[in-house]
């Protein structure tokens, strides 16, 4: 069963004989990153990683930025990969080190972002006697990696590295960990970084089916009621503007997902906003009544299109792009699959609509729009303006204005993380950065730092709770070190909204565990970790507030606003149901 | 519905673990699972037989497609297959029922491969079914030990499964 000196179909190509003296496994680790194009690296070090952390002391290609918990390191690259569409890399210690960082890779992963992340390892003739600070890091992120692996033998680290970042990088992206024993960053060996590698096991570029795609065609022509709804594939894809290109070819309503945000612009009128338990009534509607659905990129997970069993319409055909196999037809049955990389089908299908020179009927398509635009009368989102507290929604609003649209989002996770979905309009990909699939509350501040290192110059706020944040409020520190001018945007309801909100709904207004008491004062707070602090309580000094915060460059400004209590978040499909059966306000 | 799913994996450490731990973790059945290495070192060879709908099974081969040490995945239950398990079985053999076990194991084919004056260690091959019959057969005398792989399948004629 066990061989290890497997080594998968590697070509090595045109490789790079490197100077002939021997390196050691620190230094190859570190020549890898260099040949990989790092720029930076977010990490903490220990004693399984003593000889990388010496090796990067000594080179200046690959920054380090030094984080305050392990956590924070995997967001920080995240959102580094998020906004930039580069591999983010993670460097922790074994043990603690590893566990710490678990939450980030979950987190990762259940957005299949690309990221690399290199762990300690006790040496390997400790392995398996419960050594300090040892954990079983393969097998404790097996189930939230893409793919990982435990580097026995420094002769194969170049190698596993390359094959890390390949597969983070390629099919379906996702985390993959290279865990390395302390002694196997000791050893030395000739290095050689293959230029290519390809495994047998592993071929991530898939062409659409030819067939399929003319099948899709067909039904996009046929049909009446037409709605394409995206995801984060698009996202990560790079098709937002082949998707763009499509919607207004055919004049179709467009929704996105929490995820997909970004895919479509938001200000344009094709677009119906996002769709899910706190999607549009327009959006919600339009994919519940829909006759020919095109999903790209898009997995109909339970937030987007709640219980299958209410979203099934038997008058209604899927077409459904996407990379991964398996996520076509997990939870909805689909009419024509189509396995491919999005940019890829999503030319090929323009370009067949373009050769038949047909359209579909637009007298339905009319009425389909009139139909929507009564939907869209409802104004699902409205909120009182007028309120002498303030509102969350207002806050999100004025901070749309104040940055004219064009500011990088992180969010945590609860009621302001959609209200940021809803109130920001995002019109291009890669600005809003939010875990949508695990809800790892604690990512927003961490993941607005990665994206402001891969975005130096650029508008960088995070849209936080006073809850989330405190999750991983030590990272202020880093901010301080590494001069990173973030706005952080407090939405302090005292509360953990979204807990409150459901206990209000469901629980019978039982607010169980969800007060946020002995809250700090946040302004000093932000204050004694050397940035700017501002406590905003009037409705009528928010815009000026955000004004004076975006005008003091180069410095972190956290913004406590505080706002309504009792503020829920419209529209909301309960769990268990179907997308019609929306609470509105 | 019963499904045999046979696939081809790297053989290298770990990788069965990777199968057994996608199981566990989205809830798939699992009823016997063998691995061995194939005549090429580099490759190993599992067996599994799993129970599910057909949408579950659709999911379970494109999950194994997924891993990323798995090179190739085929559901045997497909098409016409063969499928065998090893059972060893040790029972207590002392007076009159030493001929009569004796007999038996000839009937279904078994060799009594262990000898003691109290025991006989009868080894066994064919379908589930077979050896459940064989158990079941022997039931009037004491069954000390039993052992089984699970099963093993491959295709008949000329369906192949190879890299």
């Amino acid at each position: 069963m066990f061989n290890p000196t497997y080594i998968a179909d590697i070509q090595h190509l045109e490789t790079q004989e490197s100077m002939s003296a021997d390196l050691t496994g620190a230094e190859i680790t570190v020549r890898c990153l260099q040949e990989e194009g790092v720029e930076h690296i977010f990490g903490y070090p220990g004693g399984a990683v003593l000889f990388l952390y010496d090796e990067l002391f000594k080179q200046d290609k690959v920054r380090h930025i030094l984080v305050r918990h392990e956590q924070a390191a995997v967001h920080a690259a995240d959102g580094y990969a998020r906004s930039s569409n580069k591999v983010g890399v993670a460097l922790v210690t074994s043990g603690p080190g590893v566990t710490n960082a678990v939450t980030g890779i979950a987190t990762a992963y259940m957005d299949s972002i690309p990221l690399v992340i290199i762990s300690g390892q006790v040496p390997t003739h400790a392995i398996g006697l419960d050594a300090f600070q040892e954990v079983d890091t393969v097998g404790i992120t097996r189930p939230c990696v893409k793919h990982n692996f435990l580097v026995k033998d420094v002769a194969e680290l170049a190698v596993t590295i390359k094959k890390a970042f390949y597969i983070a990088s390629t099919g379906r992206p996702g985390p993959v960990l290279v865990d390395i024993p302390k002694d196997v960053s000791q050893q030395k060996t000739k290095f050689v970084y293959p230029e290519r590698v390809t495994m047998r096991s592993y071929n991530p570029n898939i062409r659409g089916h030819a067939g399929q795609i003319k099948k899709a065609v067909q039904l996009i022509l046929e049909a009446r009621r037409p709605m394409i709804y995206t995801g984060g594939g698009v996202i990560l894809s790079d098709a937002a503007s082949r998707l763009t290109e499509l919607v207004r070819l055919l004049r179709f309503p467009c929704t996105n997902t929490l995820m997909g945000l970004g895919g479509y612009p938001a200000t344009d009128r094709q677009f119906v906003g996002m769709l899910g338990m706190h999607g549009t009534y327009e959006a919600n509607m339009a994919m519940q009544h829909c006759d020919v659905l095109v999903a790209v990129g898009a997995r109909f997970d339970d937030r987007v299109i709640g219980n299958p069993k209410h979203f099934y319409n038997p008058d209604r055909k899927i077409i459904h792009i996407d990379i991964d196999p398996s996520s076509i037809s997990k939870r909805v049955k689909v009419d024509v699959p189509i396995v491919g990389n999005v940019p890829d089908v999503l030319d090929e299908l323009i370009k067949l609509l373009e050769l038949r020179k047909e359209k579909p009927d637009q007298s339905a398509l009319d009425a389909w729009w009139a139909q929507i635009d009564s939907w869209r009368e409802r104004d699902c989102l409205r909120y009182d303006r007028t309120s002498a507290i303030i509102k969350p929604q207002m806050v999100v609003e004025t901070l749309y204005k104040v940055t004219n649209g064009d500011a990088f989002i992180t969010s945590d996770v609860g009621q302001h993380q959609m209200w940021a979905a809803q109130f920001y309009k995002f019109d291009l990909p890669r600005r809003w950065i939010n875990s949508g699939g695990l809800g790892t509350m604690g990512f927003g501040l961490p993941s607005a730092m990665g994206v402001q290192m891969a975005n130096p110059g650029a508008h960088v706020a995070c849209i936080t709770g006073e809850a989330s944040i405190q999750m991983c409020i030590q990272e202020l520190s880093t901010c301080k070190q590494y001069h990173l001018p973030l706005k952080i945007i407090n939405l302090n309801n005292r509360y953990m909204g979204m807990v409150r909100q459901w206990q209000e709904f469901f629980h019978g207004n039982r607010y169980a565990e969800s007060y946020m008491d002995a809250l700090p004062d946040f302004v000093k707070l932000a204050e004694s970790y050397g940035h700017v602090g501002m406590r905003i309580e009037q409705p009528g000094d928010v815009e000026a507030a955000l004004q004076e915060a975006f005008k003091l460059k180069g410095r972190l400004v956290f913004m406590d606003f505080v706002t309504d209590q009792t503020e829920n978040v419209f529209p909301m499909v309960p769990g268990g149901k179907g997308l019609s059966e929306m609470i509105l306000v | 519905m019963r499904h045999i799913i046979s696939l081809l994996m790297e053989n290298e450490a770990g990788a069965l673990s990777r199968v057994a731990g996608l199981f566990s973790s989205r809830g798939y059945n699992i009823e016997s699972l063998t691995v061995a290495a194939t005549e090429d070192s580099t490759l190993s060879r599992m067996t599994l037989v799993t129970t599910g709908s057909d949408d579950v099974i659709e999911q379970i081969t494109k999950q194994l497609n997924k891993l990323i040490e798995v090179v190739k995945v085929v559901d045997l239950s497909e098409g016409n297959h063969i499928e065998r398990e090893l059972m060893l079985i040790k029972v207590r053999a002392v007076d009159h029922d030493r001929e009569e076990i004796k007999r038996m194991a000839d009937i279904f084919r078994g060799r009594i491969i262990d000898v003691t004056d109290k025991s006989y260690t009868i080894e066994l091959t064919g379908t589930g079914s077979k050896l459940d019959a064989f158990i079941e057969a022997m039931n009037h005398t004491t069954i000390l030990e039993t052992v089984r792989t699970g099963a093993s399948g491959i295709g008949r004629g000329e369906r192949i499964l190879k890299v």
